[in-house]
């Protein structure tokens, strides 16, 4: 039976990677997900299964570490806000190059620069179209409640293992620091060295053995033809995951007049939106992407069909609205409501800009 | 049934375990919760703030602007929140370093002296406890029995040989409460 | 063709002095003749096949002159970002303690741009081998100032020669970390005659050792020359370097636990 327990989102993170098997967390105090380590110290969990827990020196050292682990067929993962992200671009970047999965957790804080230790969404242009250099997508997912924070830990490693390639949780200071309900997932065997090198023979490097040629991770590759190569490979691979890996969630969009696009904290927050808009007589619908990449494209296009008007809901200044216009291609009108800076929006003020900016207009 | 409470004073009065508590209550009697801390330099004094909010449904947003029932611990809360109760709901306040009581009279508004109480039961630990007895009989959205569970639930194993004392600020602050509800009723 | 001398042709039985390490491979080394990277990779690579542990050791790259150089080391390798080699081998060696991990970095990878990952892999006393190939100057990029290059040195960012009052001074690595408690042997060697080769690789032979008894951080400093980017023919680099670098960096062992 799965485990019942009030926990904090960062808390719910560290618990559920011990329980998911993970190798190794390698990480950096920021605010506010340093819970995620403080919690994984307290467990002790070189005890509990033989998982390896370290403070590094830096973000740049923990995430470098996670290189290493994760080039040896480990489940790796660590976890950083913000500003600490930004110091990781690079071996974000690498790790995309060399294909190595693991897992990246932003709890994301208002910027830009130091900002605020609140939360924010303002995160979303790194997360989905870079951070680092170079032709390269990162698998997003955005969890909007704790339990989703405890349950796309493990659906993050199956998704990095299952196509090599790096995967970031985008969450945010209010889920990182909220308590809610939380069902555990039933403790997992971390896998053993032996079944690692039989798994990942072909890629993983620990130790050349005599009946294969050494494995070699590393994202060079001096000769163009060569990188060019390379790069055709990784985005067919990009092309599969848009393929197949798009998930979201649709809320009170059978009848909707009107749809709310918001992911994490502001897809709550629209779900209180939609309430409050149906009891004034307003169909309000949501779509809440979970993942961020691949994006929903192809819903929001369908939905755009149906409704008179969008509106993107985000804790920044506009940013996945991109996206969303991209999908609706003109059909509809699309417009941006945001708090940021550390702000949240309330759920009145949402209902707000919605009669503003796409009714009453 | 939603409930939705904002929980506000200074940091070190209980605010968050209080809250804590009362989601953990929830939980035993099978309601969804959610517990959302205002965090940061707030942790290191000076106000903190929480919302709790207890529900027989999925919880939509956790961060609302809007409140069945505010509990206030200091002026700056009381500035703050006494505006944000939706009318015909509940404002319950203790006066202690209150100078601008609570003027709405569309909300029901009680004044729980929980300081004081705590410093006459001899432990000003009670506090938060005759504060959240006070609520629970104000709005009994949870009874005794899952109270106590969410009491150990979310009290530290090491601290346990204190559950009895916090049980009898939760009944300290029923009672309280119950005076009230008495007086008012007469003057009714 | 009737006449093509073959390898059988000219070693013939009895008269074979040297063979390469099968933890080399057969790739021609990229680095520039006269240069001591290859030296270093022979003996480094020598000592694996030695000790029998090609298996079990997985090795990180730096970037640098020797970025590729697992075009050239037999065995499972990962390439690290620039200076960051200390972490990924921490990351590697903290999941595998039972395997052998090693870095191989330049000056300005493990000097300036990983100072930090350097001295706190050192500090940590993580279980690994610091390779660290001193030759003052960054040779792949083109011959720019290192962290190491000498007072006076020319570079093409110190055309003039290294300012010191402008550019401070050259960085000693290798005394730094010997201060540090997590380093358990620190040493300072060379590469440019057949006893400073021999020197070389009995204290890599020891740095593995010391790995296999989980006693620190090993760390082994070649000081070595840049002939290309010191723009001198390789005899004269060696001694130049002789006359300048080994006052400056002088050889020996500085701790040895």
């Amino acid at each position: 039976m799965r485990e019942l327990r009030l926990m904090k989102g960062n808390e719910a993170i560290a618990e559920a990677a011990i329980r998911c098997g993970v190798d190794a967390y390698y990480g950096y105090p920021i605010t506010p997900q340093s819970e995620i380590m403080e919690y994984l110290t307290m467990e002790e969990p070189h005890k509990r299964t033989g998982m390896v827990v370290l403070q590094a020196e830096s973000e740049i050292a923990s995430i470098h570490m996670v290189y290493g682990a994760a080039g040896c067929g480990k489940m790796t993962m660590t976890s950083s806000s913000s500003p600490g992200i930004s110091l990781m671009a690079e071996a974000i970047s690498y790790m995309a190059g060399a294909e190595l999965p693991c897992l990246i957790i932003n709890v994301q804080r208002g910027g830009p620069g130091l900002g605020t230790i609140q939360p924010g969404q303002a995160d979303y242009f790194q997360a989905t179209k870079g951070g680092g250099h170079g032709d390269y997508n990162l698998i997003v997912l955005a969890p909007s409640s704790v339990q989703e924070m405890a349950d796309f830990v493990g659906l993050s490693f199956d998704l990095a293992f299952k196509y090599r390639n790096p995967v970031l949780m985008l969450s945010d200071g209010a889920i990182g620091q909220m308590m809610e309900k939380v069902y555990l997932p039933a403790q997992k065997e971390r896998l053993t060295d032996e079944e690692i090198e039989k798994r990942y023979s072909d890629w993983a490097t620990f130790g050349k053995k005599a009946n294969r040629e050494r494995n070699i991770i590393t994202s060079l590759s001096l000769e163009s033809e060569v990188q060019e190569k390379h790069n055709f490979k990784l985005q067919a691979k990009y092309a599969k995951i848009s393929q197949d890996e798009v998930r979201f969630e649709r809320i009170a969009c059978d009848d909707a007049e009107y749809l709310l696009v918001g992911y994490g904290t502001s897809a709550r927050i629209c779900q209180k939106v939609i309430q409050l808009g149906r009891e004034k007589g307003i169909k309000i619908g949501l779509l809440r992407p979970i993942t961020l990449w691949p994006f929903p494209s192809e819903e929001i296009s369908k939905l755009a069909n149906q409704v008179k008007g969008i509106l993107s809901v985000e804790m920044s200044a506009g940013q996945m609205v991109y996206d969303v216009k991209l999908a609706v291609e003109g059909k509809v009108k699309v417009m941006h409501f945001g708090r940021f800076g550390g702000m949240i929006p309330s759920p009145d003020e949402v209902l707000h800009a919605l009669e503003e900016k796409l009714i009453h207009n | 049934m939603t409930e939705e409470i904002i929980i506000a004073g200074f940091g070190g009065q209980g605010v968050l375990s209080m809250g804590k508590i009362l989601a953990y209550s929830g939980i035993m009697q099978d309601q969804e919760v959610s517990w959302m801390p205002s965090y940061g330099p707030e942790m290191r004094g000076g106000t903190a703030n929480v919302t709790v909010i207890l529900s027989s449904e999925r919880i939509s947003s956790p961060v609302i602007n809007r409140f069945d029932t505010a509990i206030i611990l200091n002026q700056q809360s009381m500035d703050k929140f006494e505006k944000m109760v939706k009318p015909g709901g509940v404002l319950l306040y203790d006066n202690n370093g209150i100078t601008h009581p609570p003027t709405r009279k569309d909300i029901n508004i009680y004044l729980v002296e929980a300081a004081k109480e705590s410093a006459l039961m001899g432990s000003t630990i009670t506090f938060n406890m005759i504060v959240l007895g006070a609520y629970l009989q104000i709005k009994p959205i949870v009874n005794m029995e899952n109270v106590i569970k969410g009491l150990k639930k979310s009290i530290p194993e090491r601290h346990h040989k204190m559950l009895p004392l916090n049980e009898q600020a939760i009944l300290r602050g029923h009672e309280i409460v119950k005076q009230i509800q008495e007086t008012k009723s007469i003057l009714v | 063709m009737e006449n093509t001398i073959t390898a059988q042709d000219i070693i013939r039985d009895g008269e074979l002095v040297f063979k390469k390490t099968a933890c080399l491979t057969d790739n021609v080394l990229s680095y520039c003749p006269g240069c001591g990277h290859g030296v270093a990779h022979r003996i480094l690579m020598e000592v694996i096949d030695e000790m029998g542990i090609q298996s079990q050791t997985i090795g990180v790259s730096p970037v640098g002159c020797s970025v590729l150089a697992y075009d050239f080391m037999n065995i499972d390798m990962q390439g690290a970002a620039h200076g960051r080699a200390p972490a990924v081998a921490t990351g590697i060696k903290r999941v595998f303690p039972n395997k052998f991990v090693f870095t191989y970095q330049g000056d300005g990878d493990l000097a300036a741009i990983g100072t930090a990952e350097t001295i706190h892999a050192c500090n940590r006393g993580e279980n690994i081998v610091i390779i660290f190939i001193n030759n003052g100057i960054y040779g792949m990029t083109g011959g720019q100032m290192a962290p190491t290059t000498l007072p006076n040195m020319k570079s093409s960012t110190t055309p003039y020669g290294r300012d010191v009052k402008m550019m401070g001074h050259p960085i000693k690595m290798t005394e730094i970390v010997a201060t540090l408690p997590g380093t358990c042997f620190v040493t300072r060697q060379a590469v440019h005659t057949p006893a400073a080769v021999n020197r070389s690789k009995k204290a890599i032979r020891k740095a593995f050792e010391n790995q296999k008894l989980n006693k620190g951080l090993s760390f082994i400093e070649i000081v070595s020359n840049c002939n290309s980017g010191w723009k001198m023919t390789p005899v004269k680099s060696n001694k130049w370097m002789e006359e300048n670098m080994f006052p400056y960096y002088p050889l020996g062992d500085i701790k040895d636990l």
